[in-house]
C-alpha cells in the first residue's frame, strides 16, 4: 500500500513543479467548457422542447466533466508502459515482486487522481460563480452528492480497467498506435464523450446504456444533476460493478497468458 | 582554422527543490541560479589538428561543441572557422562540418541505411560524383557493404556507429565534432573506428575535435589535449604533458581532475 | 528553390517508405483516423434528428461547413505535422541535428514528418462534402466553385500558420503547450457548426485574430445564398496574410532558442 502511496505523492509533485502546464492546462479546460456550453446553448435556443435535459443540468454535465477530464479520458494512457512494451523494458518490470496487472493498474489510477486533483478545484470554484446560466450548480441533494462520489470512483475504475485490455493487447502487435486509437474513437464515442448519452434517440439510447463504456463517466455526472434517479441510478451502479468485474477479469487473464511469452521486439 | 577568444556563455536554471512543501512554494515563486558554462574560453585549433576534449561531466564540453557548430550564441567574445562566425552564417557554415553525436542517431530508423544516404546527399546538395567516390571509400574503409540495405533499427550499436561516422563524412567536412563516438562499442568496432579517423586525418587533412570519457580513444588518436574544467579551459597540452610514470591513463586523468578540482 | 523543392519530394518519400514499414500500424491508423471524424459526424447527426436547425442553419448546410474544415484541417495535418510534432523534437535534442543541416529549419521540420495516416480524416471529409452536396439545395455557380477552392487553400495555410505558432511555442516553453490545442483541436471541433452560432464577440474574434470566419462562415453565406455579393467569393485570401506573424514568431523563437540552448 505505501508504495502506492508514495507513487501518488510522486506524481502529484511532479504535477506542482510544472506550473507553466497546470495554468495552460486549466486555461484551456476552460475554454473548452465554454465553447461546449455556447455549442448546446445554440441547440437550446433552437428548440427548447427537443433538449432532453434541464439546461442547468447540461452546463453542471459539462464543467464536471472538464474538471475530472483526467479520471475519464480513455486517450490520456501513459506513454512510459507502451515504450516499455516497444523497446523491451517489459523485462525489467517483469523481474519486479509486483504482478504486472496490479501494477499498471495502480499506477494508471494515481496518475489520474493526481491529475484531476490538481486540476479539478480552480475549475470547480470558478465554475460555481459563472453567471447562472453557465454555472455548474449544486447536486440535486445529499444522496445525489453521495452516490455521485461513489460512481465516480466506479467510474474511474473502470476506465482504467479498460485502459489495462488496451496495453495489454498491444503485446501481440508491434505497433499499438492503430490500436489504441481505434478503441480510443470508440470509447469515446459510446461513453457520452462526443454528445451526451441522453442526446441519442430513445432506443438507441437503450442499448447505449448497457454497454461497458456507458459505466465511465456517464452515470457519475448524470446521478450529479438529478438526470438518473432512484431504481435507474441503482441500475446503473450494478452496471458499474458488473463491467468493473469483467474487464478486470478478462485482463487478468490475457495477461498471465502474455507472460508466458514475450516477445521482445528487438533493439 | 578555428579561432576561439574569451568566450563566455551562461544559462538560467530554475532551482528545483525536493519534498512536497517546496513544490508547493514553486507554485508561486520561482528562485533561479545562473549556471556559468563557460569563462573567458579561449583556444586556437589549426587544419588537419586532432584535439582531444576532455573534461568531467557538465564541465561546459557540449556547450563548447554547440557553439562550435553554430546552434549557440555567447554572450560575450568571439568565433572564427575558417574565416566565418559559425552563429552568424549557420547555413554556409555548416555546409564544411560533421558532427557525429554518439548517443543520438541521425540516420532515419525504418528504412534501409543507404536511403537516408540519399536523403543527406540532398540535404547537401553533393554533386554525384563526388558522393559516388565518397560511399565507395566509406563503404570500403568502414566496411558497410553488408548491411547497407539494412533498416537502422536491425543494426548492432557497432555497425549503426559506423554508418553514423559515414554519414556525418558523405559531404567531405573539413572540420569534424565527434561526441563520444566509440560509446558502447565492442573492442573490434573501436579499434575499426579509431584506425578509420586517423586514416581520414591523414589523407584529408579533415581537422578533428573528439569529445569523450574515454581515454584509450585520446590516446590513439590525438596528441593536443584541452582539458576543460567548470567551464575554464584549464590545460591546453599534449598527452605527454600529464603522463607520469607507469599509472594507467584514465588514473592519470583523474588524478589531473583532482589535481584541478573539478 | 527547385533543390528545395526536390528535397522535400524526397523526404515525403522517405517518410511513407518508413510508415510502410508498418502496414498493419498504417492501415488501423488511418482507420482510426477515419472513425474519429466519423465519430463527430455522427454527433451532427444525432443531433440534428433532435433539433432540425441551429440558428437558421439546416443539417445539409453546416455538413457542408464541417466537411470543408475537415479538408483544410487535415490537409494541413497531413504535411504540416512536423510542426504539430515539434515538442517531442525539442524534447530529444533533435533539433540541435537540424541546426547542423546546411538547409532552411522549415523545410527540415515540415520534411520530418509526413503523415500519410492522416489521409484517413481527409477521406472523411471528401465523403461528406459530396454527401453534403448532394442533399443540399445550393445552387452551384462557377463562382460559388472558386469559392470552395479558395476556401480550402486559405484554409490549410490558416491551419499550417497554428500548427507554425505551436512549434515557435516549443522554444519557450515546453509544458504550457497545451493551451494552443484549443487553437488547433478546438477549431476541429467547434468548427464544425458555423462560427456565427457562437455569437458577436466570438465572430468577432474569428474574424480579427485568427481569421477562422473568413474561411467557413463569410464563404458560407455565399453558397448558402444568404448573401449574394460575388466579392464574398475572395474573402478568404485574406486569411493567408496570417502565416506572416507565425513566420516571424519562429524566426524569433530561433534566435531564442540559439541564445538559450536547449
Amino acid at each position: 500500500m505505501n508504495k502506492y502511496l508514495s507513487f501518488f505523492r510522486l506524481r502529484f509533485i511532479m504535477g506542482l513543479q510544472y506550473r507553466a502546464a497546470a495554468l495552460a492546462g486549466i486555461v484551456t479546460q476552460f475554454i473548452w467548457g465554454f465553447m461546449e456550453i455556447l455549442v448546446f446553448r445554440a441547440f437550446y435556443t433552437a428548440n427548447k422542447a427537443a433538449f432532453p435535459m434541464t439546461f442547468t443540468a447540461m452546463t453542471s454535465y459539462i464543467w464536471l466533466q472538464q474538471a475530472f477530464l483526467a479520471f475519464f479520458m480513455a486517450w490520456f494512457m501513459e506513454e512510459e508502459i507502451f515504450d516499455a512494451i516497444i523497446n523491451g523494458n517489459i523485462a525489467y518490470e517483469l523481474c519486479r515482486p509486483i504482478g504486472i496487472y496490479e501494477m499498471w493498474f495502480s499506477r494508471s489510477v494515481s496518475n489520474r487522481l493526481s491529475r484531476a486533483v490538481l486540476r479539478c478545484s480552480p475549475i470547480l470554484i470558478v465554475a460555481v460563480y459563472l453567471p447562472r446560466a453557465y454555472r455548474l450548480s449544486a447536486p440535486k441533494g445529499w444522496l445525489e452528492f453521495v452516490m455521485f462520489i461513489v460512481t465516480m470512483l466506479l467510474g474511474l475504475l473502470v476506465t482504467v480497467a479498460f485502459c489495462m485490455l488496451i496495453y495489454i493487447l498491444s503485446f501481440f502487435t508491434i505497433s499499438p498506435q492503430g490500436l489504441r486509437i481505434l478503441f480510443l474513437s470508440c470509447s469515446e464515442f459510446f461513453s457520452g464523450g462526443v454528445i451526451p448519452l441522453p442526446f441519442f434517440p430513445d432506443r438507441i439510447r437503450a442499448v447505449m446504456e448497457l454497454q461497458p463504456f456507458a459505466s465511465m463517466q456517464n452515470v457519475p455526472l448524470r446521478i450529479y444533476s438529478g438526470d438518473i434517479t432512484g431504481d435507474q441510478m441503482i441500475k446503473a451502479v450494478l452496471m458499474q460493478i458488473f463491467w468493473l468485474c469483467v474487464l478486470i477479469g478478462v485482463g487478468k487473464q490475457i495477461c498471465r497468458s502474455v507472460e508466458k511469452k514475450i516477445a521482445v521486439q528487438g533493439g | 582554422m578555428i579561432i576561439m577568444e574569451n568566450v563566455c556563455k551562461s544559462y538560467k536554471v530554475v532551482k528545483r527543490n525536493a519534498g512536497f512543501k517546496e513544490a508547493c512554494k514553486t507554485l508561486f515563486r520561482r528562485d533561479y541560479e545562473t549556471i556559468h558554462a563557460l569563462s573567458e574560453v579561449s583556444f586556437t585549433i589549426a587544419d588537419g589538428e586532432m584535439v582531444g576534449y576532455i573534461g568531467p561531466n557538465g564541465a561546459g564540453k557540449s556547450s563548447t561543441i554547440k557553439i562550435l557548430s553554430g546552434i549557440l550564441k555567447p554572450e560575450s567574445g568571439t568565433c572564427h572557422i575558417n574565416g566565418l562566425v559559425p552563429w552568424e552564417n549557420r547555413i554556409r557554415h555548416v555546409r564544411d562540418i560533421g558532427v557525429v553525436f554518439g548517443q543520438r542517431t541521425q540516420l532515419w530508423w525504418d528504412v534501409p541505411v543507404i536511403d537516408s544516404f540519399e536523403l543527406l546527399k540532398d540535404i547537401y546538395s553533393i554533386p554525384s560524383e563526388i558522393y559516388q567516390s565518397n560511399m565507395e571509400d566509406l563503404t570500403r574503409l568502414l566496411d558497410l557493404r553488408e548491411f547497407l540495405k539494412t533498416p537502422a533499427r536491425q543494426l548492432s550499436l557497432g555497425q549503426r556507429m559506423r554508418c553514423e561516422i559515414a554519414a556525418s563524412l558523405l559531404h567531405s567536412p573539413k572540420i569534424l565534432f565527434l561526441d563520444e563516438p566509440t560509446i558502447g562499442l565492442d573492442a573490434v568496432s573501436k579499434l575499426a573506428v579509431r584506425e578509420f579517423i586517423l586514416r581520414l586525418n591523414e589523407i584529408h587533412k579533415t581537422t578533428v575535435i573528439l569529445t569523450t570519457h574515454d581515454m584509450q580513444d585520446i590516446e590513439a588518436l590525438t596528441r593536443r589535449i584541452l582539458l576543460i574544467g567548470k567551464g575554464k579551459i584549464l590545460m591546453d597540452g599534449t598527452l605527454a604533458d600529464i603522463k607520469s610514470g607507469n599509472s594507467s591513463i584514465d588514473e592519470t586523468v583523474a588524478e589531473l581532475y583532482r589535481s584541478y578540482d573539478v | 528553390m527547385r533543390g528545395a523543392l526536390g528535397l522535400y519530394f524526397r523526404y515525403i518519400s522517405i517518410n511513407v517508405k518508413s510508415m510502410m514499414q508498418y502496414k498493419v500500424s498504417f492501415l488501423l491508423t488511418t482507420i482510426g483516423q477515419f472513425l474519429v471524424s466519423f465519430n463527430v459526424f455522427l454527433g451532427i447527426y444525432f443531433l440534428f434528428s433532435r433539433f432540425s436547425s441551429v440558428k437558421g442553419f439546416t443539417y445539409s448546410e453546416v455538413l457542408l461547413c464541417f466537411s470543408i474544415m475537415l479538408m483544410e484541417f487535415s490537409l494541413a495535418e497531413c504535411y504540416a505535422r512536423g510542426f504539430d510534432a515539434f515538442s517531442g523534437m525539442v524534447r530529444k535534442g533533435e533539433f540541435d541535428r537540424i541546426m547542423v543541416r546546411p538547409r532552411n529549419e522549415i523545410l527540415q521540420v515540415l520534411g520530418s514528418k509526413f503523415e500519410l495516416t492522416r489521409m484517413g480524416r481527409m477521406l472523411q471529409a471528401i465523403v461528406m462534402f459530396i454527401y453534403g452536396i448532394s442533399v443540399s439545395s445550393i445552387n452551384w455557380t462557377p463562382g460559388k466553385a472558386i469559392t470552395v477552392v479558395l476556401m480550402i487553400i486559405s484554409g490549410t495555410v490558416l491551419f499550417t500558420g497554428i500548427f507554425l505558432i505551436y512549434a515557435s511555442l516549443c522554444f519557450f516553453t515546453l509544458e504550457g503547450l497545451e493551451f494552443m490545442n484549443v487553437l488547433t483541436d478546438g477549431a476541429r471541433e467547434y468548427g464544425k457548426y458555423p462560427v456565427g452560432i457562437y455569437g458577436k464577440r466570438m465572430l468577432q474574434f474569428c474574424t480579427f485574430i485568427v481569421p477562422y470566419a473568413l474561411v467557413q462562415y463569410y464563404p458560407l453565406l455565399y453558397l448558402t445564398g444568404r448573401v449574394s455579393n460575388p466579392l464574398y467569393i475572395f474573402i478568404p485570401l485574406p486569411a493567408i496574410l496570417f502565416i506572416v506573424p507565425c513566420y516571424a514568431l519562429w524566426r524569433y523563437g530561433v534566435r531564442h532558442y540559439k541564445s538559450s540552448g536547449s
